[in-house]
């Protein structure tokens, strides 16, 4: 195994752990400030991706596509907040699975029907068209650099509002306790709808950074949904931080596990069979690391609740 | 009033039973999910198809039943099941996927309709399942596969590396191209259905440096798999051999990412025939966009449908008759031939094809040289039918 190799499947977990973690803050803050189980946080990508595929073709500007996806994702969350999510804050689990499910489904139809089934053109400018040469021969595109960097950009910019900023007290404190931050007269609702707009348009901005490396089509926001909900799961529900270090986890979990499964399996069994438990196993991976991290952590990497809860 | 009324319900009695002699067909595709595009390209161009003849297939009244399987085969059951049991359909027409047409196949052959495949050819139904209740206008599934195996082969690329979804028509897709290719494989790389991050895989591509890529990566997965492939840098140094991936239902969204790429198929919308010409002409003025070869084939499945009804005299209930002139049909198919194997899947010429250009400068995929003259497919000789 090549070290150039490593590097390069490394940076591609951290890709993916990036992407993942715009998409994942948001879910995990949702739950845990309200408890509410949001299912249509992968529409809200989806939009992003949609909103900025179709305005790039039009404008030929990536800048304004970028900018325009934050705000129609932004708007479409507050949208399924009045329309149905307000409705469920009070009900259990299963109610909001099943009425956030039913907006997956709605919302995927109503875009086939909108933009149809195909899927969108959403090319990159030639600008980004060249690859960050790396020692050894290996080479490394120019957009998922920037995916990573505008990514933990952000990331940077919210620890640092949810730290050092008296907001990001609050948001803190309803994540670990938010009765009673009530009971100290913060009204929760309202810092909800704050949360939810501003995870949305995370989730919106992953979906027009993703955009150009994936297929724009409908339906493209279940699978990043998963795993999103294996990061915070793993990362611990609730916590930002957690979020993170689920991320970058999974990311690396996943992107490892296909990168190098099969190969080492190879060492150990014929190959034929490691062709058939190699990819079994790598699909696997994600998973697999979410059990271990439960098994020794019930609560996730970061747990936030006090253990009376 | 009231008698005018009772008069003209007479009449539309009257009417209907001149008209007993009404054919019924089912047309079932996928519509909603992923898939949902391919099933749109079959049916528009099943209803060009219908409507180059008048509405009428075999000079009958013609009423079409319209299903979506959903891409589940338990729903495609309860559709057909309806289909065949409410609307007493003759024919089932259509199906993209082959787990939908397997989970079909059955129920439809059982009750005596008559099931033409314009897309999905399973290797089961090709050999020792066939039956002279199913025909298909397109081809078996291994057919692209090989074509490009041989087309790798002849181009002399001696390092080939291979890349597909992990699932049994995976499986089936590059064994099929192994068929004809003899070179080396350097590795072979299966992943997860769905999955749309390639970076692992190209990063293993890079690294093992081989002198060709085939992948099988059909539908959202193959747009993402082809522009990360080009986003890497990757499209002119190592080139790209796929099937189903790169063609006219993809190319829209692929746009220059897919410049140079090579796919294999039994049709193209540049073939120059006046069946094909006046097809894609008047389709892309029907619908707006360029017919694929799903389309293609859907076409194709109006013209067989209507020169085997004709056949036959218009006579249903003979279903022998109706096999046979199914059978002896002909009608100008838009590859510019048409030959049916004895288990009922069409020889066809297999051409190698590429992004370009058509006349009036509207990307599509254009014909390239000829790689199969007259392929039949392997598993015919599993098929006891001999006719």
């Amino acid at each position: 195994m090549e070290p150039t190799l490593l590097v390069v499947q490394f940076l591609n977990g951290i890709q993916l752990g990036t992407l993942l973690f715009l998409v994942a803050s948001g879910l995990t803050l949702v739950f845990g400030i309200l408890d509410v189980i949001n299912l249509a946080h992968g529409v809200v990508y989806m939009v992003g991706a949609y909103a900025a595929a179709s305005t790039f073709v039009r404008s030929g500007s990536l800048a304004l596509a970028i900018a325009i996806a934050p705000v129609a994702a932004l708007l479409v969350g507050l949208l399924l907040d009045r329309l149905v999510l307000r409705f469920l804050y009070d009900r259990n689990h299963l109610d909001q699975v099943l009425a956030t499910f039913g907006v997956i489904l709605f919302v995927d139809e109503a875009v086939r029907a909108i933009f149809g089934p195909a899927a969108l053109p959403y090319p990159l400018p030639p600008a980004f068209e060249w690859s960050l040469e790396l020692p050894g021969g290996a080479t490394y595109p120019a957009w998922r650099l920037v995916i990573i960097v505008s990514g933990l950009v952000l990331a940077a910019i919210l620890f640092g509002i949810l730290h050092r900023t008296r907001a990001g007290m609050v948001v803190r404190a309803a994540a670990t306790d938010p009765g009673m931050l009530a009971m100290l007269g913060v009204d929760i609702r309202r810092l909800f709808l704050v949360v939810l707009g501003a995870g949305s348009a995370l989730a919106g901005f992953a979906g027009a950074l993703a955009g150009p490396i994936v297929a724009v089509q409908p339906g493209m926001g279940d699978s990043v949904l998963i795993l999103s909900f294996v990061v915070i799961v793993t990362g611990g529900l609730g916590s930002v931080q957690g979020a993170l270090l689920g991320s970058f986890l999974v990311g690396l979990a996943d992107t490892l596990g296909r990168s190098f499964l099969t190969d080492l399996l190879r060492l150990l069994l014929p190959p034929a069979a490691a062709n058939e438990v190699g990819p079994a196993l790598a699909s696997m991976a994600i998973y697999l690391v979410m059990a271990i991290v439960l098994l020794i952590r019930p609560q996730g990497l970061v747990s936030l609740r006090r253990a009376a809860r | 009033m009231r008698l005018a009324i009772g008069m003209l319900t007479a009449t539309a009695l009257l009417v209907g039973t001149a008209q007993a002699q009404e054919l019924r067909v089912g047309f079932m595709a996928t519509f909603t999910g992923p898939g949902a595009n391919l099933g749109q390209h079959l049916r528009d161009g099943f209803l060009l198809g219908l409507d180059h003849l008048g509405g009428k297939l075999g000079g009958l009244d013609t009423r079409l039943f319209i299903a979506d399987d959903q891409l589940k085969p338990d729903v495609a059951r309860q559709e057909v099941d309806k289909l065949l049991e409410k609307e007493k359909v003759h024919f089932v027409v259509g199906v993209v996927f082959s787990n939908i047409l397997l989970a079909i196949y059955k129920p439809v052959i059982e009750s005596g309709a008559f099931l033409i495949s314009a897309n999905a050819g399973p290797s089961q139904i090709a050999g020792a399942q066939c039956s002279e209740r199913f025909f298909s206008t397109s081809w078996q599934n291994d057919q692209t596969h090989s074509a490009l195996g041989k087309y790798a082969q002849e181009k002399g690329y001696k390092r080939v590396f291979l890349l597909a979804p992990n699932y049994q028509a995976g499986k089936d897709g590059l064994t099929g191209f192994k068929r004809y290719y003899k070179g080396t494989v350097v590795d072979e790389v299966y992943t997860q259905l769905g999955a749309v991050d390639f970076s692992a895989e190209i990063a293993k591509i890079q690294a093992a440096k081989p002198d060709a890529v085939y992948a099988f990566m059909p539908g959202g997965p193959g747009i993402a798999l082809v522009k990360q492939y080009f986003q890497a840098g990757l499209t002119k140094q190592i080139p790209l051999l796929s099937a189903f991936t790169v063609d006219d239902t993809s190319l829209p969204a692929l746009g220059s990412a897919a410049e140079g790429l090579i796919s294999a198929s039994q049709w193209a919308a540049d073939f120059d025939n006046p069946a094909n010409r006046r097809f894609v002409a008047d389709f892309r003025a029907k619908y707006g966009y360029v017919p694929s070869y799903f389309a293609a084939q859907a076409y194709d499945a109006a013209q067989f449908l209507d020169a085997g009804i004709k056949g036959a005299g218009g006579r249903l209930d003979d279903k022998a008759a109706l096999r046979d002139a199914l059978r002896r049909a002909q009608f100008p198919s838009v590859k510019g031939k048409w030959k049916l194997n004895t288990n009922h899947i069409p020889i066809n010429d297999f051409y190698y094809v590429t992004p370009g250009k058509l006349a009036d400068g509207t990307p599509a995929m254009v014909k390239g040289e000829l790689v199969f003259a007259d392929y039949g497919d392997e598993y015919a000789k599993d098929c006891p039918m001999r006719w």
